[in-house]
């Protein structure tokens, strides 16, 4: 079996902080790390290849120094490694995201495509299914369980008040929970070896699409401002009677549409 | 594509075992009011099998009309099959605005959608306007959170149609039902491309709502050492039920053995973002604090006026909880009636 682990690689964003004076983003000092998400995905993918055998292709998109993560991929088990990288993909949105990575994996042999639901940065949950729609894939997204069967897949997905099981016919594509899936530790062995081993890095030459959707020229969506949120005024106190402070709370949660 | 053939706005009218999703009618009252600003029409499209009776009701919510494609195809929600309606519907009627709800429905649907149409989606919207641009277009705009809710970002879609925008449930406001409000109708046929069709449902399974998570409750009632013991607690989950929220606890009240870890909020418990947090005879320790002052809408109770948990509430009340809940609980009940 081959799959292929989309990842992404995202600043912490646990930990960033906020300029108290200016309510400005801190972005120094602030790690990047792999989408918690998609190590989940990682370690689903690892877990069946113990399983059933199969080979584990991890693909990112994303500047040079996203090598770092497709290097933890190797040390947790990934067998091979490509890096999108090329200043025509820049300023991609989801759409132009999903089309560059489907591009490529539309050059390798796959049975299963994982990714995580969505990347602590963005939290949009879009560039898994929107691959899966480029690749003609059926999806199954918020995936909490999976195992293989004769004519493709059993997939427990999370609801918001439960879970289904659904039954997939040949491939597809699944977007995975990371609280589903504890990733497993770098082996020291794999840590080693990680650094001898190639990620092929890939420019949009060598994948299977059209130069205009790509990048900000292939983004329907444009960023017209952003800012800090707003910071959080004091609120208010109140020793009232009893009767007084329950009208209070009624009258605030009915102006907030809580009530 | 031409951008003045795509008029109106249109909102999934998402459902589950029938029933239209309060996320619906929240989607239906935020595009009356953008309609209204526009002169446009606000339709729903209600996908389901047997569902054509509840039509009437997305009109007294605030659609103009309502598309109804009733299948047994589309019973429960599948991807590829939803995906095809909707697809169908958005080609034939060329809406300028589409909204979904940010369930596990819209936002599986609607990036699969996006992704057909070849148009832009912008997820989790907390805010949507129509406003002018300097050249004189109406521009709608789609605010929603970044950067793990550190930054605000206004994302818009100036080149492609439709614009397309999910928004989480209990952001918006519903319109109270206009009994009796007019519209039309339409019953729709989907040419369905059933050889597409790979997913299968094998079975659903919904939670017992006790095994509920507190960091999904959108309501939390939280209780402190001023809730004393576990007959105080069953106060706090009068007022939860009411609400359609959950109990959880300060480190306190598990530390004595009287709640469960699971429910414990804090440093050492979960860190919650409900969009209510009403914290009842919690002090406010700083380990307390870090597991909730990101919720929406904090209130605080509490009988020391100096207790710290004020200063992070956005509304503080000075008082006896034990009075003040259970009063509370019966008023609300009235107010859920009405």
């Amino acid at each position: 079996m081959n799959i292929i682990v989309c990842i992404k690689q995202v600043p912490d964003t646990t930990t960033v902080k906020i300029d108290p004076v200016k309510g400005t983003l801190i972005r120094e000092g602030v790690p990047s790390i792999m989408n918690p998400d998609d190590k989940g995905g990682l370690e689903l993918a690892l877990q069946f290849k113990e399983k059933y055998g199969a080979t584990v292709t991890v693909v990112t998109m994303g500047p040079p120094q996203a090598d770092t993560i497709l290097r933890e991929a190797f040390a947790m088990g990934a067998d091979r490694a490509i890096l999108l990288s090329d200043r025509r993909f820049a300023g991609a949105d989801t759409l132009a995201t999903s089309y560059a990575l489907a591009g490529c994996i539309k050059t390798l042999d796959y049975d299963l495509i994982i990714a995580g639901r969505q990347a602590i940065d963005g939290d949009t949950a879009q560039v898994g299914p929107e691959m899966a729609e480029h690749l003609g894939l059926p999806q199954i997204s918020y995936v909490i369980g999976a195992e293989k069967t004769a004519k493709g897949f059993l997939v427990k997905k999370e609801l918001e008040d439960g879970v289904q099981t659904l039954e997939v016919e040949g491939a597809c594509l699944l977007t995975v929970l990371a609280s589903a899936y504890q990733p497993r530790y770098m082996t020291v062995s794999g840590i080693i070896e990680a650094y001898n081993r190639e990620v092929e890095v890939w420019s949009a030459d060598k994948i299977d699409v059209e130069e205009t959707k790509l990048g900000l020229k292939g983004s329907p969506t444009k960023v017209f401002k952003s800012f800090p949120k707003a910071l959080k005024p004091a609120g208010e106190t109140f020793e009232v009677s009893e009767e007084e402070a329950v009208e209070l709370i009624i009258s605030k949660l009915k102006e907030k549409h809580i009530i | 594509m031409e951008l003045t053939d795509y008029k109106n706005i249109f909102v999934f009218a998402e459902q589950r075992n029938g029933v239209i999703q309060n996320v619906a009618f929240e989607l239906l009252g935020k595009a009356r009011d953008l309609a209204d600003t526009t002169g446009e029409k606000v339709v729903a499209m209600l996908l389901g099998e047997k569902i054509a009776d509840k039509a009437q009701t997305l009109i007294e919510r605030g659609a103009d009309e309502v598309i109804v494609v009733d299948t047994p195809i589309l019973k429960d929600y599948l991807t590829e099959q939803y995906a095809q309606a909707i697809y169908h519907i958005i080609m034939e009627r060329k809406p300028s605005i589409v909204l979904y709800g940010a369930t596990t429905i819209g936002r599986d649907l609607a990036p699969r959608l996006a992704c057909k149409l070849h148009t832009g989606l912008v997820a989790d919207c907390t805010k949507l306007t129509i406003e002018d641009t300097e050249d004189g277009r109406k521009e709608f705009r789609s605010t929603r959170p970044a950067f793990g809710g550190n930054l605000m970002a206004t994302i818009v879609c100036p080149n492609t149609r439709p614009q397309m925008s999910t928004v989480r449930a209990g952001v918006m406001q519903k319109r109270e039902a206009e009994v009796g409000r007019k519209g039309t109708i339409t019953p729709m046929t989907i040419p369905f491309d059933e050889s597409r069709f790979k997913v299968r449902i094998v079975k659903t399974e919904t939670y017992d709502k006790k095994t509920l998570d507190i960091t999904d409750a959108k309501i939390l009632v939280s209780g402190g050492r001023g809730v004393h013991d576990a007959e105080g607690f069953k106060k706090l989950q009068g007022l939860a039920d009411v609400m359609g929220g959950m109990v959880s606890s300060s480190r306190a009240m598990v530390d004595n053995g009287v709640m469960d870890h699971a429910y414990q909020v804090g440093q050492t418990g979960k860190t919650v973002r409900p969009q209510l947090y009403m914290a009842c005879g919690i002090s406010g320790a700083i380990q307390h604090l870090a597991g909730m002052e990101e919720s929406g809408y904090i209130v605080a109770i509490n009988k020391d006026k100096f207790a710290p948990i004020f200063n992070v509430a956005d509304l503080g009340i000075v008082g006896d909880l034990h009075k003040i809940v259970p009063m509370l609980t019966e008023r609300i009940k009235k107010e859920m009636d009405k």
